[in-house]
């Protein structure tokens, strides 16, 4: 199956965001297409999280617009068709009661709609989703109880099972060491190449986003770089990024 | 028969006391994890407020407890999602201010000290008989509407934002959720009294999650916890000659204690 990668699934345009006085975004625009891996890199307190949760509709721009699948944000009501990984997804309460199982069934939740309980198809698609992840024999331990490697998959399958076109992931390996964020990095690209998902993935890593992501946009309040991460490199964005004095280490894996 | 149940007032006590049990940890869960068990206590001070003004205006006092904690229930919500003012801050005005309320209302009508101790500590001997049929048909609605939303409220409670993103109304969930605790303070009321509602939604749930089950286990347990204290502690009440509502919840951390030990075993 091939991707017609020129659709647009979201379309950032002239979007800036500020909170009272202080500027976080300026004037951002910004496409991802069907099928796109991007990468939203950029320093802390930078805008990249504020970016995503105006894309997914949970902070209004101050100005702007954004469209979801060719539709306003204001009247987009298809939400089924975006999966969403907080940065709280991996700093949740670890004694909150739950099963994986029980996390994952959440995934349904929007799909089924008030007053209509998951049927026997949910329960499938919930087994499915766990199995793409290899968390299925674990679906009756508490969360809390897993590593963080394994929560981060919990996670993933709960976005999975809610068979979204889109997936954004807001710095999904905070807290989890170098093993466990390859792997993690692994079933991302695997999610991306095979299922034909599109992901927007944002990270403080920059190595992270050159070697996994198709696309990349640096964000420090504007736009400063949109396009492929391989020209990222050559074309001297980091010192634009972070300013002059940063170089970039290289992990030749 | 056991000579307890020759007293309408216990039989009474027992039966209004048991669906306050079952509701009080289905409430308590979603306070109790979403950091909100503070709440309770605020609109149980509330609910005193309520109750002075209906013994001052010789109303039922539950039915104006009920309408000035369902009324400030959402103000303190609307307050809260404004974000003018801390979550918490919120609260305390509120606890304040309705503590402040209800004494100078009891100031200014003078005489009903004993039926304000009842309200205060709890006594089944106040329960009438149109109470029981009040908190058994509220007790169903607050029970059907948590089946109703139950999967929204466990995932509100989870992540609120995620389940924004997928398409749940937050709003309608949250402001659901403090509405319903609202009723089921209320409701709890003659049983446990003002002072020692929160108690009872928050304790049994507390003393269940140390015992690391589901979600759904989770319930059955603080359940199993609450509906025991409640029956035990009326029984044990009525043949010690203490108080209800003290009884009752020095049972449940009698309880709280125990599996606390349990986990820090464990551990």
């Amino acid at each position: 199956m091939s991707v017609d990668h020129s659709q647009n699934i979201i379309e950032v345009k002239n979007v800036s965001f500020s909170y009272g006085e202080k500027d976080v975004l300026k004037n951002i625009t910004l496409n991802v297409h069907k099928g796109d891996y991007l990468g939203i890199v950029g320093p802390n307190g930078g805008g990249k999280t504020t970016l995503v949760k105006i894309m997914l509709g949970l902070l209004k721009p101050t100005s702007g617009k954004i469209f979801l699948f060719g539709q306003d944000i204001q009247k987009f009501s298809y939400w089924s068709k975006v999966g969403y990984i907080p940065q709280k997804a991996v700093n949740f309460d670890t004694n909150f009661p739950i099963t994986v199982k029980e996390v994952v069934n959440m995934g349904r939740i929007g799909k089924r709609g008030l007053f209509h309980s998951l049927t026997d198809s949910d329960h499938a698609i919930v087994k499915k989703s766990l199995e793409q992840v290899d968390m299925w024999d674990l679906r009756n331990k508490i969360i809390g109880d897993l590593s963080g490697g394994q929560q981060q998959r919990v996670f993933i399958a709960k976005a999975l099972a809610g068979q979204p076109e889109v997936i954004f992931l807001d710095e999904p390996t905070i807290g989890v060491d170098i093993k466990t964020q390859e792997e993690f990095y692994g079933l991302l690209k695997k999610l991306n190449q095979e299922l034909h998902l599109t992901l927007i993935l944002v990270s403080h890593d920059i190595d992270v986003i050159t070697h996994e992501t198709t696309e990349m946009a640096c964000i420090n309040q504007t736009l400063i770089y949109d396009s492929n991460p391989k020209d990222f490199i050559k074309n001297d964005g980091l010192k634009k990024l972070y300013g002059a004095q940063v170089r970039l280490i290289l992990h030749n894996h | 028969m056991l000579e307890i149940f020759q007293y309408g007032f216990i039989v009474r006590g027992l039966e209004a006391g048991f669906i306050i049990a079952v509701i009080a940890p289905l409430i308590g869960i979603f306070l109790v994890l979403r950091r909100y068990s503070l709440i309770a206590d605020t609109l149980a001070h509330v609910s005193l407020a309520g109750i002075a003004f209906g013994l001052i205006l010789k109303l039922n006092p539950m039915i104006t407890a009920l309408v000035s904690t369902v009324i400030s229930s959402i103000s303190i919500e609307k307050l809260r999602s404004s974000k003018k003012v801390y979550g918490e801050s919120a609260l305390a005005i509120f606890l304040s201010g309705s503590l402040a309320l209800a004494i100078v209302l009891i100031s200014i009508a003078h005489g009903f000290r004993v039926d304000l101790f009842n309200y205060l500590f709890g006594s089944i001997v106040t329960v009438k008989q149109s109470d029981v049929y009040m908190i058994g048909v509220l007790g169903a609605i607050v029970i059907a509407l948590l089946i109703a939303f139950y999967k929204e409220l466990v995932y509100v409670t989870f992540d609120e934002e995620s389940a924004k993103v997928s398409g749940i109304p937050t709003k309608f969930i949250n402001t659901l959720l403090i509405i319903l605790t609202a009723l089921t303070v209320s409701l709890a009321i003659p049983v446990v009294g003002v002072l020692l509602i929160s108690a009872l939604i928050v304790i049994p749930v507390v003393a269940a999650l140390q015992l690391k089950k589901s979600f759904k286990q989770t319930i059955i347990y603080s359940e199993i916890i609450s509906i025991f204290s409640v029956i035990s502690g009326i029984f044990v009440s009525f043949y010690l000659n203490l108080s209800t509502g003290g009884t009752i919840v020095l049972i449940t951390l009698v309880i709280f204690f125990l599996t606390f030990l349990m986990k820090q075993k464990t551990d």
